[in-house]
């Protein structure tokens, strides 16, 4: 007679995450358009894009949405 | 040379000892025979720096030990005895300044808060405008206690999380360990900083000259990485550590532009302006979210932890911004 033994839950893994009021995390290698006519490879396992227009590392986030007015920010 | 310089990579030397603890167990560890430390009364710490100082001996023997001292030192039973002695100091002394400040949160959300509202001295707008050269060289100097072990302590909580929290970790940690790469892993990017500024990138060459505040900031994550009791507070001072690196790093990399110091150091900061602006997010959100999920009775250590690095951060720099304003 077989246990039944329930298999483990899959765990929701998102490729995309949006942060509230900060950046979009990018999972894995992708090609990002920086919206200045430049294609630029991501570096890392996870890299964070901007999305408050605000940072100097343009595409990628550089924490300048914490100073932000929280208005401002994404 | 396979490193960042001759000695990067090699067994270090004992410190020197600074007071009568740390001279015994020095002394213990040269002689690989713990029966300086048997004498009656047993040995007591003169002071913070010596109890500090020979609990960092005893934690070092778990990363890469010393040049000359019997490996097996690393479990013998007086030395751990000892340890868990200074260990309990240490953490009462976290825990009531922990409850004085009045720190809570009811998310790990709110870690990002908790970072912000903290005040207190900090040395990064100093280095930005005002730091001389030989200020920026000290503190150099003993930031490299920790960053040439960087990401190190957090890593003993690994096979302690669970399957998510576990994942989201390593995945950090991926990074931190240059992604495969070891002319990116993080520990060698202060390495050849390091020896670019003309100083020496020996792990541990200037563990004699740091001040309590640093060996003790390097014995809180100790702490919190070997405990599997404290892994949540390993994790929350992982948190505050990123979430209050990403600006700093960019302040202190114009303040080495400032100088004309070392490309290659300036390199180790402008690359932690963007990796932590990545792991800010990852190890609140991910690594802390998938703790307090799994585990909700550990929030309450994820904000001893987070608060632990803010505090210990804060000592610092008031040590470094009180010598160097004395002296100006
Ligand atoms: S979202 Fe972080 S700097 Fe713009
Ligand atoms: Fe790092
Ligand atoms: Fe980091």
């Amino acid at each position: 007679m077989s246990r039944s033994v329930e298999p483990p839950a899959g765990i929701a893994h998102a490729d995309v995450v949006i942060c509230p009021g900060g950046p979009m995390l990018l999972r894995g290698d992708h090609l990002v358009d920086d919206g200045q006519g430049n294609l630029v490879r991501t570096q890392r396992p996870v890299s964070a894009v901007c999305r408050c227009g605000k940072t100097e590392t343009a595409p990628w986030c550089d924490g300048t949405h914490k100073v932000l007015p929280p208005k401002l920010r994404p | 040379m396979g490193a960042g310089g001759a000695g990067y990579g090699a067994t270090m030397q004992l410190p020197p000892p600074r007071g009568t603890l740390s001279h015994r167990v020095r002394d213990a560890l040269a002689g690989s025979s713990t029966r300086p430390l048997a004498s009656r009364p047993s040995p007591v710490a003169d002071d913070h720096h010596d109890a500090a100082l020979a609990l960092w001996m005893l934690y070092e023997l778990h990363y890469r030990g010393f040049d000359g001292v019997d490996d097996r030192m690393e479990w013998d039973a007086t030395l751990l005895g000892l340890r868990r002695h200074l260990e309990d100091d240490l953490e009462q002394d976290l825990r009531t300044r922990f409850a004085k400040s009045g720190t809570s949160a009811e998310s790990v959300e709110e870690i990002f808060r908790i970072c912000d509202e903290h005040e207190g001295a900090a040395l990064s707008p100093y280095l930005h405008r005002h730091a001389t050269r030989e200020q920026f060289l000290e503190l150099l100097r003993a930031r490299s206690v920790y960053h040439l072990k960087e990401s190190d302590p957090v890593s003993w909580a690994i096979p302690r999380l669970g399957t998510a929290a576990k994942a989201a970790l390593v995945e950090l940690q991926y990074d931190e360990y240059g992604g495969g790469d070891p002319n990116r892993l993080h520990a060698h990017l202060f390495a050849r900083g390091m020896a670019a500024c003309g100083l020496d990138p020996t792990y541990g060459a200037y563990v004699a000259q740091a001040p309590t505040e640093v060996l003790e900031q390097n014995n809180v994550m100790s702490l919190f990485g070997l405990h599997r009791r404290l892994r949540g507070a390993a994790l929350g001072h992982l948190a505050a550590f990123e979430v209050t690196s990403s600006l700093p790093s960019r302040r202190i990399a114009q303040g080495l532009d400032r100088l004309d110091l070392a490309d290659a150091m300036q390199h180790y900061y402008r690359e932690h302006v963007e990796a932590d602006a990545v792991h800010e997010q990852l190890a609140v959100r991910t690594i802390c979210g998938a703790l307090v999920a799994e585990s909700p009775e550990l929030l309450d250590d994820v904000v001893l932890g987070a608060f632990a690095c803010l505090d210990q951060e804060e000592r610092i720099a008031r040590h470094f911004l009180d010598r160097w304003e004395a002296a100006a």
